[in-house]
């Protein structure tokens, strides 16, 4: 048996550290199996081989490095990304390894735009590294496809001037180039590829010719995820680090806090506190609120001596604020004129004009909701000696992490770098670039490296929440039992109006108003799953079945006859009418339910099957999915977003919702957040109804929106009982 | 204080107070980071281990508890990713994030190590402390059952 000492003040210090070198990734057992780089924060730069391009690293051995921009976050994005590039480039993909793209670069090339490849809108050498939206398939394609194709043919020119061959002559499959009976490999045509510009780019294949996209290949960062290889932002080691606790004033924006240290200061392991302070006027995502932290040699001494640590805090001027003031708010305002999306004051008349039994209205809300991802957010800064700056961070956007730390510690850009690292979820949470300006601050002040952790109660208090919600609808119907005329009128939320006034059923007269004061209230907001749509779709979905149901009708045939116009919409409910079907004559207590919503390019729609008792106890039994997203690159990997889709809507309408007290969030850990566990997992089926052509959606948020409004259909058919709000265990569903 | 640990068959010898929870030893002073911190309090599972067998939560246990036992990590686990929890979940393609999936296949392997051939509900059961964000509970449920029949050929 080996025998290590380890002592307090010792660590054990990863190879991310030594730096330098080359670092292919290990080959793992399975078949077809690519492995991405295990080491990505390794500076790409450092790299052995052949650059042929900023994507492509070609090694002698025939390695071949896809270095790509985009964030791993569990959707895919390296697997993805490598995909579709290797589509075009024709490498052996067992011979693909992954790296991340250094943020550096591609910020700094913003400078020298003829580094800048010819796409609209991009914003550094990689075009783009923000990975959200459900973007990168939907729209990177083109640009690193292109990049695949155009390094195949620089590799199939150099072929041909060496063989004296023309390029059309020459063959590029599975890293091998033929012409007649020559055969080179890449790896070594790659020198005199690197030196060839074509005169032209080649065209990119359409759809119809590809041969690997559209496959299931397995994704490249699983076997790293078996066995603990696999590094997060939160397994960063550096020689000489100490680790940050930190308490930020729970009521945002609040005021500063007295604090003891001398209280603490004797207590094992601890450094210092560091008080940060927000600066007056600044109020942005990024911006640094008041802050105090514990700086210990391990992350258990800071944690406990900032809980031990006398803290006194001024709430200000927010301290009134909570979960009902902010729905009285909203009820209020829903019964207020606002802001006009979408006028019609004809449908305002038709509405005024419409008997009692000719209308139908619907309020309903939505609580705050905390991103939760499952890696608390951790950032590393280490200030060097040499002046430049590391920062060991999980981003959705790298170059917005290194923005915020050029920015609080007033360095250069060309001195910061961003060492990019699996992220423990994603979801769309900005608090990891917050967090890095409080590592970097904390870190000049301590003059160490500091590894940063948000303890789980500071992540769901202090995160950047997704907003609160709440929507009026009211309809007037027409003698045939169809709806003439809606009026919305939505308060809070993200900005996603569309999902309203363009709401696929032939209702001729629609008014839309929203009111967005949320946005201006204390609680810092941001993106989440499909967080505009989700909201909507939650309201507007269940009030489309009033409406279909006060004309008798079934709900999914009534929404095939009102899209006979949208073919697009009708793909997905038939796929669904098919695979699912629905029934009216289920007994008392069994229900199902439909919805369907546009989101993110791509139109999903679900079934959800549920039981309820008498006593209100419910059960999700089933829910099945359609997605039209246009193409899908790799049927495994889409199922299995559609399937997170599904658990991320379920989670956050059976449980979650924050809950506001004095100002500030009173949940504080997962005993009283509750999200859903596997024990209240329903069957899930995942279908693609794909239309294909030019239409390419995306595939990691589609599946949010109708997930939660099927299921709280499926309740109202079972139980008669109408879900206005979230979360479900504020609800009795008890029925007689 | 000096405490012993037997680590994955390695001995330790950490100077911690005996207080201090098992994670941030394995973490923090043994440099193991497979294991996970998510909320501190036994409530995510993210930091399961295994303590002479056990599933255990390393998040609220104390390392002087540790002592005298053989704890065992995901690195741990098997060489070369060959436990069957393993295999099955690569071939399942389980994990998304990865996070929680240490501590969920810690879990399942304690789980078959006691009932070779659970069913569903004893999965559900099992597994209740573990969350997952990114939403793989379906293939965690096929996985075990692979796993399951990996292990009992």
């Amino acid at each position: 048996m080996n025998q290590i000492n380890v002592t307090r003040r010792q660590f054990i210090v990863t190879s991310a550290a030594a730096g330098g070198g080359l670092m292919l990734g290990v080959f793992v057992g399975s078949a077809n199996a690519a492995v991405v780089n295990p080491m990505p924060w390794q500076n790409p730069n450092d790299k052995e081989g052949l650059e042929l391009s900023q994507w492509i690293v070609i090694d002698p051995s025939g390695v071949i490095t896809v270095v790509q921009p985009h964030a791993e976050m569990g959707q895919g994005a390296i697997t993805s990304t490598a995909m579709m590039l290797n589509e075009e480039l024709q490498a052996d993909w067992k011979m693909i390894r992954v790296q991340y793209a250094d943020p550096n670069r591609h910020v700094m090339a913003r400078g020298t735009p003829e580094l800048l490849p010819n796409v609209q809108g991009a914003d550094g050498l990689w075009v783009t590294m923000a990975s959200g939206g459900s973007n990168v398939v939907k729209a990177r394609h083109p640009h690193i496809m292109q990049a695949g194709a155009s390094a195949r043919e620089r590799l199939k020119e150099a072929a041909a001037q060496t063989w004296g061959v023309t390029r059309d002559q020459v063959t590029a499959k599975d890293s091998v180039l033929t012409a007649g009976n020559r055969r080179g490999t890449y790896a070594e045509f790659a020198t005199r590829a690197a030196s060839i510009k074509l005169a032209e780019e080649p065209k990119r294949k359409t759809p119809e010719q590809f041969t690997f996209l559209g496959t299931s290949v397995p994704r490249l960062d699983v076997p790293l995820k078996v066995n603990g290889e696999a590094k997060y932002a939160h397994d960063i080691r550096l020689p000489g680090m100490v680790y940050a606790a930190v308490y930020a004033n729970p009521v945002p924006w609040g005021g500063r806090a007295k604090f003891d240290f001398n209280a603490i200061k004797a207590r094992p392991g601890v450094i210092a506190a560091v008080e940060l302070r927000a600066v007056d006027g600044k109020r942005g995502i990024a911006d640094l609120q008041n802050v105090v932290a514990v700086v210990a040699d391990t992350y258990y001494h800071a944690k406990t001596a900032l809980d031990l640590m006398p803290i006194e805090w001024d709430y200000g001027p927010n301290a009134a604020m909570s979960n009902k003031t902010l729905f009285e708010t909203a009820y209020k305002k829903l019964g207020e004129k606002g802001g006009v999306r979408k006028d019609d004051p004809a449908a305002l008349a038709a509405l005024a004009a419409a008997p009692a039994d000719k209308k139908v209205t619907g309020d309903f809300h939505r609580p705050y909701e905390a991103h939760a991802r499952a890696e608390p957010i951790t950032t590393t800064v280490n200030i060097k000696a040499d002046g430049t700056v590391d920062v060991y961070v999980g981003a959705q956007n790298p170059p917005a992490v290194m923005t915020a730390v050029v920015e609080q510690l007033g360095i250069e850009p060309k001195n910061c770098f961003v060492r990019r690292q699996f992220l423990g979820c994603g979801f769309g949470s900005s608090s990891g670039t917050f967090a890095a300006k409080q590592a970097a601050q904390i870190a000049k002040e301590v003059g160490r490296p500091v590894k940063l952790i948000w303890s789980r109660e500071e992540d769901i208090r202090n995160s950047k929440h997704a907003p609160a919600y709440a929507a009026r609808f009211e309809a007037a119907f027409g003698a045939d039992g169809l709806p003439t005329a809606i009026f919305t009128r939505t308060f809070g939320g993200n900005s996603s109006d569309n999902t309203i006034t363009n709401m696929p059923y032939t209702i001729p007269l629609r008014h839309h108003e929203r009111h967005a004061d949320l946005e201006q209230a204390h609680i810092p907001i941001t993106t989440h799953r499909a967080p505009g749509t989700g909201l909507v779709g939650f309201a507007s979905e269940q009030f489309i079945d009033d409406l279909a149901r006060k004309g008798g009708w079934n709900p999914l045939e009534w929404r095939l006859a009102m899209t006979k116009n949208r073919p697009d919409y009708q793909i997905v409910l038939n796929a669904l009418k098919a695979k699912a079907g629905y029934r009216m004559d289920l007994p008392r207590g069994e229900g199902m339910g439909v919805a369907v919503v546009e989101s993110h390019g791509s139109i999903a729609g679900a079934v959800s099957t549920v039981t309820v008792s008498r006593r209100g106890q419910f059960r999700v039994e089933k829910v099945v999915v359609a997605v039209d997203s246009g193409h899908i690159i790799n049927p495994l990997n889409a199922t299995e977003q559609v399937e997170g889709s599904v658990v991320f809507g379920l989670a956050h309408l059976l449980g979650g919702g924050l809950q506001f007290e004095r100002g500030f969030v009173q949940n504080s850990n997962f005993d009283n957040y509750r999200l859903m566990r596997i024990g209240d997992m329903p069957v899930v089926e995942v279908h693609f109804a794909l239309s294909g052509g030019e239409k390419w959606g995306g595939i990691g948020e589609p599946g949010v929106p109708p997930t939660a409004p099927s299921v709280a259909n499926a309740i109202f058919a079972a139980s008669g009982k109408r879900i206005r709000s979230t979360p479900l265990t504020e609800h009795d569903l008890s029925w007689a | 204080m000096a405490l012993a640990l037997n680590v994955n068959g390695t001995s330790y010898t950490v100077d911690v107070e005996p207080e201090t929870p098992l994670l941030w030893v394995l973490r923090d002073n043994i440099g193991l980071t497979g294991t996970k911190y998510g909320c501190g309090i036994a409530r995510c599972g993210f930091c399961t281990v295994h303590i002479d067998g056990q599933a255990t939560k390393s998040c609220q246990t104390k390392v002087s508890a540790a002592v005298g036992t053989r704890v065992t990590t995901i690195e741990g686990l098997s060489a070369n990713s060959t436990h069957p929890v393993q295999v099955a979940w690569i071939e399942h393609s389980v994990p998304q994030c990865g996070y929680c999936q240490s501590g969920q296949i810690m879990a399942a392997a304690a789980l078959l190590a006691k009932r070779p051939r659970p069913t569903d509900a004893e999965i559900d059961e099992a597994m209740a402390d573990n969350l997952c964000r990114c939403g793989t509970y379906i293939r965690i449920r096929q996985a075990i059952h692979r796993a399951a029949e990996l292990g009992n050929r």
